[in-house]
C-alpha cells in the first residue's frame, strides 16, 4: 500500500490522526497533516484506508 | 438480502452511501439518482478556492471516472426525483420514469432559502451548486460593489473572498453579529471585528425589505432601517432548506428534514443521510447537520444499517470555516445557548482555543488558528468532561500555544 497526502488540500481537521495515528500527524503551527509512513505496516493499513475515506478535504489517497 | 438499492442524491452523502453499500458486500443492482448533471463533486471549496479562482472545477470531483465505474452503479444524473411511493417501493423521476427498490437511501441535501422577492433580476445570486459558483465568480469579476444578504457560513466566506478581490462589500444580517447562532455572542463579536478590520461594511440588526433594480439588473438593497445599500451584485445567503419537496405525500415524517430514528432509518427499508436527514442523536436529541463531514459519517452508518446493522449514529460532529487567513474548527456543539470560555491563547494573538459547555459538561471545542489543538480538545467533547474539570485541566500544559 502507498499513501499519498496532498497538503495543498488539507484543511487541518486532524481526522486522519484520529483514525490512523501510526500513519499521520499534524504540524504544530498550522495543523496541516504530515505523512509519517508512506508505506504503512500491514496492521496500519485499514486505519490509513479509513483516513482516506473520512478526510473531509479529500487530501488522502491510498493505492493498493 | 436486498437486491435493488436506489440512492437519491449524488453528492457527498449519496456517493458515500453507494460506496459503503458495496464495501459492506451489497452485490445487487445499485442506482444513483442526481438532479445536477455533474458527477459527484465537493462543495466546501465552492465558496473558497473555486470562487477565488485558485482552483478549477476539475479539482473538486469526488472520484475519478475509474473509481465511479468500479462501483458498478447506474447513474441517473440531471434527473431530479419527483416522488416516492413507499408502499409500491418506487422512486418517481421528474421525467415520469419509475425506479423500483427494496432499499432506499435519501440523500437529496438542501436547497438555498430565497428571499420572498427580488430573485427575478440579473445580478442576484444564490450559492449551492458548482454552476451557481461559476456564475457568481463571473459576476464578481465585473462587479464593483457587492451586497451579501446573510452573515452565516456562506455569506461570511464569500465576503472574505470578495474583499480579497478588492470589491466593496456590505454584509447584512438581522441578527446582531455574524454567525452568532452557530458560535454565540463572544465569538460572533470577534468575527464582526475581523470582517470590519478587512473593510467589510457590516450591517447587523437590520433586515432586507426589497431589492432594487434598473432595467432588469439589480442596483441595491433596501434595509428595514430605511437606508439603502448600492450594489451591482447581490448574494442571498440566508440558509438552506432540506430538499424534501419531492417527498410530499409519501407518508414519511418530514419536519426539519426527513425524520429518522437513531439508526438513520426513516421507514422500513429507507434511510436518510446528510443535509436532508434529521435524526435522533442518542444523548443529544433530534439534530440536522449541514456539515461536510457529517455527510460522509452519516451516509456510512446509514448504508450499514440499511444492510441490517444496528449502529446508532452518535458522532462528535466537526466543521470548519476559512475566512481571510483565519481558520476556525469546531468539534461538537457550539452555539448561542452555551457557555463559552477561551482556554488558551487570546484573540489579540489571533490564535486561541475555547470550549463550549451546557452548565454541566463540555459540549464543544473551537479553535481560531490553532487547528491541531482542536483535535486535542476533542477528547473533552467526546468524554463530556465536567465543565470545571476541563477548565482546571487545560492550563497545566496539556495545550500549548506557540508560534
Amino acid at each position: 500500500m502507498k499513501v499519498v497526502l496532498d497538503q495543498d488540500r488539507c484543511i487541518g481537521s486532524g481526522q486522519c490522526v484520529l483514525s490512523s495515528p501510526e500513519v499521520f500527524d499534524q504540524r504544530d503551527d498550522d495543523g496541516i497533516a504530515v505523512l509519517l509512513a508512506e508505506q504503512p505496516p500491514a496492521d496500519a493499513e485499514e486505519g490509513a484506508r479509513e483516513a482516506a475515506r473520512i478526510c473531509p478535504a479529500l487530501a488522502i489517497t491510498v493505492a493498493e | 438480502m436486498l437486491s435493488q438499492v436506489v440512492v437519491v442524491g449524488a453528492s457527498a452523502a449519496g456517493l458515500t452511501a453507494a460506496e459503503a453499500l458495496r464495501r459492506e458486500g451489497f452485490a445487487g443492482e445499485l442506482t444513483v439518482i442526481g438532479d445536477e448533471v455533474h458527477p459527484p463533486y465537493d462543495r466546501p471549496p465552492l465558496s473558497k478556492q473555486i470562487l477565488r479562482g485558485g482552483w478549477e472545477p476539475d479539482r473538486i470531483v469526488l472520484r475519478t471516472a475509474d473509481l465511479l465505474a468500479d462501483l458498478k452503479a447506474s447513474w441517473l444524473l440531471g434527473t431530479p426525483a419527483a416522488g416516492l411511493d413507499p408502499v409500491g417501493r418506487k422512486v418517481v423521476l421528474a421525467d415520469g420514469r419509475e425506479i423500483g427498490y427494496d432499499g432506499l437511501v435519501i440523500a437529496t441535501g438542501a436547497t438555498p432559502r430565497r428571499l420572498p422577492f427580488g430573485h427575478d433580476v440579473a445580478g442576484v445570486h444564490l450559492l449551492r451548486t458548482l454552476d451557481d459558483t461559476l456564475a457568481l465568480r463571473d459576476g464578481l469579476r465585473s462587479a464593483g460593489s457587492v451586497a451579501i444578504v446573510g452573515a452565516g457560513f456562506l455569506g461570511a466566506e464569500v465576503a472574505a473572498v470578495a474583499r480579497e478581490a478588492r470589491l466593496e462589500v456590505t454584509m447584512i444580517d438581522p441578527l446582531p453579529a455574524p454567525m452568532i447562532r452557530q458560535f454565540g455572542a463572544e465569538l460572533a463579536g470577534l468575527l464582526a471585528q475581523l470582517h470590519q478590520s478587512r473593510g467589510v461594511n457590516l450591517r447587523c440588526g437590520v433586515g432586507v425589505t426589497a431589492l432594487t433594480g434598473d432595467d432588469g439588473r439589480v442596483t441595491g438593497v433596501d434595509l428595514s432601517d430605511g437606508s439603502h445599500v448600492t450594489a451591482d451584485l447581490v448574494l442571498v445567503a440566508i440558509g438552506a432548506i432540506p430538499a424534501t419537496t419531492w417527498l410530499a405525500g409519501s407518508g414519511l415524517s418530514l419536519g426539519d428534514g426527513v425524520e429518522c430514528d437513531q439508526y438513520c432509518v426513516a421507514a422500513p427499508g429507507i434511510v436518510a443521510a446528510g443535509d436532508v436527514a434529521s435524526w435522533h442523536h442518542p444523548g443529544i436529541g433530534r439534530r440536522r447537520l449541514e456539515h461536510r463531514m457529517n455527510a460522509t459519517e452519516q451516509a456510512t452508518i446509514a448504508a450499514k444499517n440499511l444492510l441490517g446493522a444496528q449502529l446508532p449514529f452518535a458522532p462528535v460532529s466537526y466543521f470548519w470555516t476559512d475566512q481571510y487567513d483565519v481558520k476556525l474548527q469546531v468539534y461538537g456543539r457550539s452555539g448561542d445557548d452555551l457557555d463559552f470560555r477561551i482556554v488558551a491563547g487570546t484573540p489579540t494573538e489571533d490564535r486561541f482555543a475555547a470550549l463550549y459547555g451546557n452548565g454541566h459538561h463540555v459540549t464543544g471545542a473551537l479553535t481560531w488558528n490553532l487547528p491541531r489543538q482542536a483535535r486535542l480538545l476533542r477528547t473533552h467533547v467526546a468524554n463530556q468532561t465536567p465543565w470545571q474539570e476541563a477548565l482546571a485541566s487545560i492550563p497545566t500544559g496539556e495545550l500549548e500555544v506557540g508560534r
